[in-house]
């Protein structure tokens, strides 16, 4: 019998391995793939957000947990799939135009992975036109922006302004982050959420498709 | 041609006698931001400061002026990008030693003695953990660096805003080869009281990991105001023998018009060298949003405090 509250500590201590054994013999079983997901990995991310802001863990105690849930949703996601299940939002994620940094981007696709979302990555220099059209194409309603930069911070107000320019701007929401970004930066261009971390990122996306 | 310091024996209870002659007559006032002075002279939003050591060598030029004529003692190089793994981002890979040996030429000749020229080295962007790059990639890229660096004559070498103490040590490693003094600074900007480096690496376990490594100067930079730097500063100088090197940020910016402005004014960054120093800096400067501006506000309060 698989031992579910070993999965949530499988993902709380990040090892991969053991994350996608338990998963595995789940399944196996017979065991709720959704039921997997929402009543035992996201708890556990949760749990690794709660420690990451107490200052229990950091960046690579997030980086190893996100690595053992993306290998147990590598298992689960093709069966959600195959019965028509919505995943709980969809992000369109990347670096803006101009800036190449994608450490905390991708962390934070990791974890909004790990949250249950599905994310697509459209990876660093992004233009506004390609955030619009991942938008229009695979029907986003997340928009999340990175910038390490001062320089390429302004690529964030030049996307919000061509997102409400191609009549789009109402149909996401837009969350900012990146080492210079402030939430007063976020309120000047109309962001609709700012976080300083992964960890937050994650909480204000899920908050982004309740509130819709 | 500089002795070069035998490896893999324990780091030199000698202080190197660059270090030990520049601080020897009390602070050493380095330099401020490079990113936005270029910015101020023409540098395009999001394009790569580096290659304007061969495309605009007469803007690098200016800024690294600006900073001696306002009291720089030692000013840095705009090289901290010039690795070729970032550079191979731009598709300048094979380039990696010439804009570090032109970016080293520029600073030499606006010094022109009345200043040193400690070259800059800034992280690769890719993180080890993740398998983005190995260990033997960095270690290369940075002795490309540092080789280039040094043969171009530069006084001393920087590791600059470092997050990942595996790096940082990889960098120092490569950059201790070339026989130069070697300052290695993390930014310290993360956790609930931004006291640790986005790893999780706090200023003790930076100071000890880096003396051990041979780093000459110990320090941090970047990542948080000025304010933040005083309880870093105090918790180096306490975990390691080495002199500590502070180069704060003028604050986070905000948005006016359209472009990042900083909010920190020289007198209220100034204000703050009183307590550096007693929280035991030896090397002050500034990083995100300083100018040169900030710099003779620096000199003053320095030159204020001193019995003459």
């Amino acid at each position: 019998m698989a031992d579910l509250k070993k999965l949530y500590d499988s993902v709380v201590s990040g090892d991969a391995k053991a994350t996608q054994a338990l998963t595995r013999e789940a399944l196996a079983e017979g065991v709720d793939p959704l039921k997997l997901v929402n009543e035992h990995m996201v708890p556990a991310m949760d749990e690794v957000g709660r420690r990451f802001e107490a200052n229990e863990y950091f960046v690579p105690e997030l980086l190893i947990s996100a690595r053992a849930m993306k290998a147990a949703l590598e298992l689960i996601r093709p069966l959600l799939i195959a019965r028509g299940d919505k995943p709980v939002g969809r992000v369109a994620i990347g670096t803006v135009k101009g800036d190449l940094h994608d450490i905390g981007k991708n962390l934070v696709a990791s974890l909004l992975e790990g949250g249950g979302f599905e994310v697509i990555d459209l990876g660093v220099n992004v233009s506004p036109e390609k955030f619009i059209e991942t938008v229009n194409s695979k029907q986003a309603n997340i928009v999340a922006m990175s910038a390490l930069l001062t320089t390429t911070m302004p690529s964030m107000k030049t996307t919000i302004d061509a997102l409400k320019q191609a009549g789009v701007r109402d149909k996401v929401k837009v969350l900012i982050g990146g080492a210079p970004i402030t939430q007063k930066y976020a309120d000047e261009i109309g962001a609709d959420g700012y976080s300083e971390n992964a960890v937050g990122a994650v909480a204000l996306a899920k908050k982004a498709v309740t509130a819709a | 041609m500089p002795a070069l310091r035998p490896r893999g024996l324990a780091p030199a209870p000698v202080m190197h006698p660059l270090i030990q002659q520049l601080t020897s007559h009390g602070p050493v006032i380095t330099d401020g931001a490079w990113g936005t002075e270029l910015q101020a002279r023409g540098l395009g939003l999001g394009e790569f400061p580096d290659i304007w050591n061969l495309t605009r060598p007469d803007r690098v030029g200016e800024v690294a002026q600006a900073y001696v004529s306002a009291g720089s003692q030692v000013i840095l190089t705009n090289t901290f990008g010039a690795n070729r793994i970032r550079l191979g981002e731009q598709g300048a890979a094979e380039r990696a030693t010439e804009i570090n040996a032109q970016g080293v030429e520029i600073s030499l000749k606006a010094a022109a003695g009345r200043a040193r020229v400690f070259a800059s080295i800034g992280p690769t962007g890719k993180l080890l953990m993740n398998g983005d790059v190995t260990e033997d990639e960095l270690r290369a890229a940075f002795s490309e660096q540092a080789r280039a660096l040094a043969a171009a004559h530069a006084d001393a070498l920087v590791v600059e805003t470092m997050s990942d103490l595996e790096e940082a040590k990889l960098a120092v490693s490569a950059a201790r080869e070339t026989g130069l003094p070697v300052v290695a600074c993390m930014v310290f900007d993360s956790g609930k009281d931004k006291d640790r480096t986005m790893m999780g690496t706090t200023p003790e376990q930076a100071a000890r990991a880096l003396t051990e490594a041979g780093a000459d100067v110990i320090g941090a930079n970047c990542g948080q105001g000025i304010a933040g730097f005083v309880g870093i500063c105090k918790r180096l100088r306490a975990a390691t023998d080495r002199p500590v090197w502070i180069k704060a940020n003028a604050g986070l910016p905000t948005m006016v018009d359209g472009r990042p402005k900083y909010t920190t004014t020289p007198e209220e960054f100034a204000g703050y060298i009183p307590a550096l120093l007693e929280a035991g800096a030896s090397f002050i400067g500034g990083c995100c949003g300083t100018r040169p501006e900030f710099i003779a506000a620096i000199r003053r309060a320095l030159h204020r405090g001193k019995t003459e």
